[in-house]
């Protein structure tokens, strides 16, 4: 899961939808395992599969013609469930990148949390993507962590996108924060001390 | 700014990280069995200890069946789940409530009255209906499986701090109107997006006139409006319901406690990055039309029209009214209904069932309207049969199941069946939610008792 973060140019899976909640990202049945395995197959079960397993041709990933490993969603991504199984599954997808002009607070975090890069745009921005991605099913992104920009290269659009300095230093060197917290345990005692 | 939110978050900053987020300590971790296993095996790969085993407390919720906990779980996925649970908790060293047991219930009904969950606390769970705990005058909000490793290596959390809200309910409810009705109406108002990024403070007179169960209820569907939580600052009503529970301080210590409590409100310049006002007399019982839980009307209202709706949000309210069978304009009272769901960390508490009880005493259940009437602890349960709500339930047509999560979201054997509607007490009407291609409208217990009775969306103010 620790994939080092850098820069990404992709074509994209758009979901033009807007509230998209994670138990469509990921329905609660699947939500039993006691490991991260397997999660990718399930990602967007309901829209994706038909009851029988078999794939539901309208879905935008089950069309042949949208492929990589940006998904671009509507305004607020994430929202509902705190499961991070939906992040496991978008990554397990092969997921890299998720651009929406907002997302809910605790499925952002478990996207980075699991190195997936999300990107808030603008809604002019996401609009204009969709229309691109629309026009030509192969339109990249540019996602470039370093310079902190996203481009849209049919049209050249290019926007700063926001990350805090040190979520980037980990995202850039693959490091997470269970690493930062065991190194900080003296502060904790301290912290402690002080507040009995 | 001397918000109740400031005071209690600044006491437990151990470090602001440079150009990153605030390193916070956690007084109470709470783990299921669903968003554990991971953060339990990834300790266990670095090779770490928990890092204050004595902070933390865990209970399978679920998965549990709700009938013939006695016996292994039937499904083989869900069971291993649960025995995983067992194993890690032994194995860590940390306590547990295990199934079957008197202690065992949905966590966020069992954390406060076990007085686990106290004022000025910060609480965290692998749940995002952690919110719940906020009614204690906590700061307590869900987070991921990483996050849940993160306070089990550290009992400490990395996060950024949200902005502060204040939401005033002002007036008095009307008859037939509680809790429910007014978080529903709320989020109506500001849509699932409209808190992300905020900590909700609830006052005003309502908020205080609400007993500690309409607190938790209102508190609970926080995450619903995007909110990281929401909270009530602590008064005599919360000091009342903690005093003598089962972890709750005694004796010197209970007073020490109260007096620190007392001095957990915001101040009277305390400054808000927004605050919102709402009247009572403008909320009615509520019912949900679509599949998000913003996506609320007045019982007797109708579906809003394409029209009244944003531009971009179109295409979601299509596909919502068609995944529900209704249509746009459309009259939801009286719209036949298959199901009743009574139970959930929303609605799964003592005061929820005397209030669904108090509607159908003396009815019978309508013919062909499936009703899971399900406790949120054994607690409850307990109290249910100690008040004799069980036997008046009973007498009209219902049963009393054992506790768990159950049809809120579905993962144990209580499944709405695709297409049929139920009327639900729990927090989300997501397509799917209660079953694959269930249709869920969220509403308060007397709405769902009244509903129960007439086999049809009803106003329980008709019983009333």
């Amino acid at each position: 899961m620790k994939q080092k973060f850098n820069v990404i140019t992709s074509s994209c899976i758009p979901l033009p939808l807007e509230n998209v909640d994670t138990d469509q990202i990921i329905p609660a049945r699947f939500l039993k395992a006691t490991d991260k395995k397997g999660m990718g197959d399930n990602l967007f079960r309901d829209w994706r599969y038909n009851a029988d397993g078999t794939p539901k041709k309208d879905f935008v990933m089950n069309d042949p013609s949208y492929s990589g490993v940006i998904l671009v969603a509507g305004k607020n991504f994430g929202s509902g469930s705190s499961r991070e199984h939906a992040a496991w599954a978008i990554a397990g997808a092969g997921f890299r990148v998720v651009i929406s002009s907002f997302f809910a607070d605790i499925h952002k975090n478990n996207e980075l949390n699991n190195f997936v890069l999300p990107v808030v745009v603008s809604e002019s921005f996401l609009k204009e993507l969709f229309a691109s991605i629309d026009a030509d099913h192969k339109t990249e992104v540019k996602v470039d962590l370093p310079n902190q920009t996203v481009t849209n290269l049919a049209t050249g659009k290019s926007e700063h996108f926001e990350i805090n300095g040190y979520k980037k230093h980990c995202l850039e060197n693959g490091l997470d924060d269970v690493d930062f917290l065991v190194q900080n345990r003296d502060k904790v005692e301290k912290w402690e001390e002080a507040n009995k | 700014m001397n918000t109740l939110f400031d005071k209690i978050w600044d006491k437990h900053v151990v470090q602001v990280v440079a150009d990153g987020p605030t390193q916070l300590y956690i007084d109470r971790l709470y783990c299921h069995e669903v968003t554990s296993p991971q953060a339990f095996a990834g300790m266990r790969e670095r090779g770490l200890k928990i890092f204050r085993p004595d902070h933390i407390f865990c209970m399978p919720d679920h998965n549990i069946p709700t009938h013939d906990q006695d016996k292994p779980i039937e499904d083989p996925i869900g069971r291993k789940q649960v025995d995983t649970l067992d194993k890690n908790c032994a194995e860590f060293g940390v306590t547990e409530f295990k199934m079957n047991t008197k202690d065992n219930g949905i966590i966020h009904v069992v954390g406060p009255e076990k007085g686990l969950s106290l004022p000025g606390m910060t609480i965290v769970c692998g749940d995002s209906h952690t919110s719940t705990h906020g009614a204690m005058g906590a700061v307590a909000f869900g987070i991921g499986t990483s996050e849940v490793e993160m306070v089990m290596a550290s009992q400490c959390i990395l996060q950024s701090k949200p902005k502060s809200m204040r939401i005033n309910v002002n007036g008095k409810l009307k008859p037939g109107v509680v809790a429910k009705d007014v978080a529903l109406y709320i989020m109506s108002k500001l849509t699932t997006s409209g808190a992300t990024g905020y900590f909700v403070e609830y006052a005003g007179q309502v908020v205080r006139d609400m007993s500690m169960e309409g607190r938790l209820t209102l508190c609970n569907l926080s995450i619903e409006m995007g909110a990281r939580g929401g909270f009530v600052a602590p008064d005599e009503t919360t000091f009342e319901y903690i005093k003598g529970r089962e972890y709750a301080p005694k004796g010197e210590e209970w007073d020490k406690a109260v007096a620190y409590w007392k001095t957990l409100k915001s101040g009277d310049d305390a400054v808000f990055d927004k605050e919102l006002n709402f009247d009572a007399a403008d909320i009615e019982p509520r019912i949900t039309y679509g599949t998000n839980p913003g996506m609320g009307i007045g019982i007797n209202g109708n579906v809003p029209t394409l029209d009244e709706i944003d531009e971009n949000e179109q295409a979601g309210f299509k596909m919502s009214l068609k995944y529900m069978g209704f249509e746009p304009g459309e009259k939801l009272l009286g719209h036949p209904i298959d199901y009743v769901f009574l139970g959930a960390c929303t609605n799964g508490r003592i005061e929820d069932f005397r209030a669904f009880a108090s509607i159908v005493k003396g009815k019978q259940k309508a013919e062909g309207v499936t009703a899971w009437l399900v406790p949120g602890s054994w607690a409850v349960d307990k109290q249910i049969r100690e008040e004799g709500i069980d036997k008046i339930v009973e007498a009209a047509g219902f049963e009393i199941r054992q506790p768990g999560c159950s049809a809120c979201l579905a993962m144990n054997d209580d499944k709405i069946p695709a297409g049929k509607y139920s009327v639900s007490t729990s927090n989300r009407n997501f397509e799917g939610r209660q079953g694959p291609g269930s249709r869920t409208i969220l509403a308060s217990p007397l709405v769902a008792a009244a509903s129960a009775i007439t086999g049809k969306i009803t106003d329980p103010r008709e019983f009333m």
